[in-house]
């Protein structure tokens, strides 16, 4: 057998193991079950990686990457057409769709720039609230989505000047007053429905209606969460394509400059404001439109939903992850929007143990779970 | 013949203070085209100050700083590197976990296309852009060390002392400068690896018509077998400048770094 083809079937077999597991994880509900599932994971993981399998997997994965993006889009379809039927999985599932969105928005300030972002939920809050004042004007609701983001960086614009005066911890505090006072506001602001919220209209793409079930034939019927799940599924794919094609660009390259070492790059012509300005607005974007779809599946958004700790949650997840790395960020979306949701043992200590894995990811694995490769312009290309 | 007397730098009373403490006061020199100077002195008379205030770093506190006609004393970091002026830092500053080409591509920024619509959608003309510039890149760390040019995708922070060195220079080298900066490109490297690295130099001076040099160095081989002029730096002042010979051999260098009766 030829290395090529063995590649790809490495890659099919893992994308359709993975399809496997997610299913079985989201579908059993017994947390005996559960936990045992987490402990095969967990020891076929650690197996693999003593055995030498994962960097030899690696490899391979980084040989093919179009097959590998391919089937795993594949393994998503798979996952979300066996649960057509059923609101709570499907939801979840679109939820940590939207979360990945999200936090590669994060991961675009704080992995590629080192601007760190701890109002993350504060800008995905105001592209919900966007969609929640614009859902009922008319206005097409994919535009909607789109100006959710634009209204995020625009809001975002208010921070850049104190972001970039300062570095690091004091960058930080920035930020958190900032994600504090938006709470605030929207709380003791009537306009926007103040502590109660505001209902958000469903998504409606040109007279097809989000919120209502899909009736394929008399026997099978979708349910109506399968038309946010594609939506968003869709989100992913292009925050994947222009994460990817930043960070394999000149642009990518001057972020990490401006990241590791601002004194050198500005000594080498590279105008640091400039691609930090970028940066922190295209992640606010990112955040933003994530946040208007979020809201039109919900239907109802509060400000209780924009809290300091849900922004800690997207940095964690970002952490987590790794710093720059996109698929660290789906997987660690992933962990953190299902693992609580599945085993009910956790939901009550979920910030607690949040915490414990943080300070044991950046004690022992710093880089993340998934660290980042070495930028490869041209995949397959090495001059 | 004319050419050769261009005057490439002029600092004219640069000054530059640290609260009390005048770092450089009322320096002057002269650079032409193609030279070679030696700036020497004890630790912290003002070397690497020097380099930090004509690259943008620090603002001057006086005096003036004219590069190839114009007035760059307090331009900013950005447009002194647009200018021609590309330098290396005394404790190598790379960026250690990115690729030695991306570390090399940083250099030739000012060449590089970086428009948002360029970079994300027109990616034909951007991935030849990328393979144009991996060529040249290549080429010229084949020069220092053709070993080192297969390795061009691997991270820098897996390499020797001296490869960083190298790599630090093909990164000013690649933006194509009509001043380089040199801040004590031997410290950390032993008398052998110094050698091989100023024959390099020497050899990329050759290639490249008109460059000139500015090298602070401890080493005084190394300033004795490349420089065609030196000066001497104490406190922030000049005290002598000249021929290495003739600097040598002056009583208030000898002074300056045995210490005076």
């Amino acid at each position: 057998m030829t290395q090529s083809l063995k590649d790809k079937l490495i890659i099919l077999l893992l994308a359709a193991l993975g399809a496997a597991f997610l299913v079985t994880f989201i579908a059993i509900e017994e947390q005996a079950e559960i936990f045992a599932l987490l402990v095969f994971a967990g020891v076929l993981i650690i197996a693999s990686a003593k055995l030498g399998l994962t960097d030899k997997i690696s490899q391979s994965l980084s040989r093919n990457e179009r097959l590998l993006n391919l089937s795993v889009i594949a393994a998503m379809l798979v996952v979300i057409f066996w649960f057509h039927e059923d609101h709570f999985p499907l939801l979840m599932i679109a939820t940590v769709l939207l979360y990945v969105v999200a936090c590669c928005g994060l991961n675009m300030q704080f992995g590629y720039t080192g601007v760190v972002n701890f109002a993350g939920a504060a800008f995905f809050g105001v592209g919900c609230y966007t969609a929640a004042v614009l859902g009922g004007t008319g206005t097409p609701l994919l535009l909607v989505i789109a100006l959710g983001g634009v209204m995020a960086a625009i809001i975002g614009s208010i921070l850049i000047i104190p972001v970039l005066r300062t570095r690091g911890h004091y960058a930080a505090v920035v930020t958190i007053a900032f994600g504090l006072l938006f709470r605030t506001f929207l709380e003791v602001n009537d306009t926007l429905g103040g502590p109660q919220g505001l209902p958000v209209s469903g998504m409606n793409l040109f007279g097809w209606d989000f919120n209502s079930n899909i009736q394929i034939t008399e026997n099978i019927e979708f349910s109506f969460y399968m038309n946010y799940v594609i939506l968003a599924l869709i989100m992913v794919i292009l925050t994947f394509i222009l994460m990817r094609r930043i960070e394999r660009s000149w642009i990518g390259l001057n972020f990490d400059a401006v990241r590791l070492d601002e004194t050198a790059a500005a000594c080498y012509g590279i105008n640091i404001k400039r691609w930090k300005i970028l940066s922190f607005t295209l992640g606010n974007f990112l955040a933003g439109t994530a946040g208007a779809l979020f809201a039109m599946m919900l239907g109802f958004i509060a400000p209780s939903n924009f809290a300091f700790s849900d922004s800690l949650i997207l940095v964690s997840i970002v952490l987590l992850g790794g710093m720059g790395s996109i698929w660290g960020t789906i997987l660690a979306a992933g962990l953190v929007v299902l693992l609580p949701e599945k085993l009910q043992v956790i939901q009550e200590y979920r910030f607690l143990l949040y915490a414990v894995v943080m300070i044991l990811i950046l004690l022992f694995r710093p880089q993340g779970v998934l660290p980042r490769n070495l930028r490869s312009y041209i995949p397959g290309w090495r001059g | 013949m004319e050419q050769q007397q261009e005057t490439v730098l002029a600092f004219k009373g640069l000054t530059r203070r640290f609260g009390g403490v005048v770092a450089l006061n009322e320096f002057d020199m002269e650079l032409t085209n193609g030279q070679i100077v030696g700036l020497i002195g004890p630790n912290g008379s003002g070397k690497t100050t020097s380099f930090n205030v004509l690259t943008g770093i620090y603002e001057a506190n006086g005096g003036s700083i004219e590069f190839l006609g114009q007035d760059i004393t307090s331009w900013p970091a950005q447009k002194v590197y647009e200018a021609g002026v590309a330098r290396t830092f005394q404790r190598s500053r790379l960026c250690l976990e990115l690729s030695i080409f991306d570390n090399i591509m940083i250099g030739a920024h000012k060449r590089l296309n970086h428009g948002f619509m360029f970079n994300v959608f027109k990616r034909k003309a951007l991935q030849q852009q990328i393979k144009e510039n991996y060529e040249e890149a290549r080429k010229l760390l084949t020069i220092f060390d053709p070993e080192l040019a297969d390795k061009m995708f691997e991270p820098v922070g897996s390499l020797r002392m001296i490869d960083r060195r190298r790599i630090e220079i093909c990164r000013a080298l690649i933006s194509h400068p009509r001043l380089l900066l040199l801040d004590e490109p031997s410290a950390g490297m032993t008398h052998e690896e110094t050698r091989e690295l100023m024959d390099d130099i020497l050899e990329v001076r050759e290639m490249i018509d008109g460059l000139s040099i500015i090298l602070v160095e401890h080493e005084m081989g190394m300033i004795e077998r490349v420089t065609d002029k030196c000066i001497v730096l104490n406190f922030g002042q000049k005290i002598c400048e000249g021929a290495y010979r003739e600097v040598a051999s002056n009583k208030l260098v000898q002074e300056a770094y045995l210490g005076g009766e």
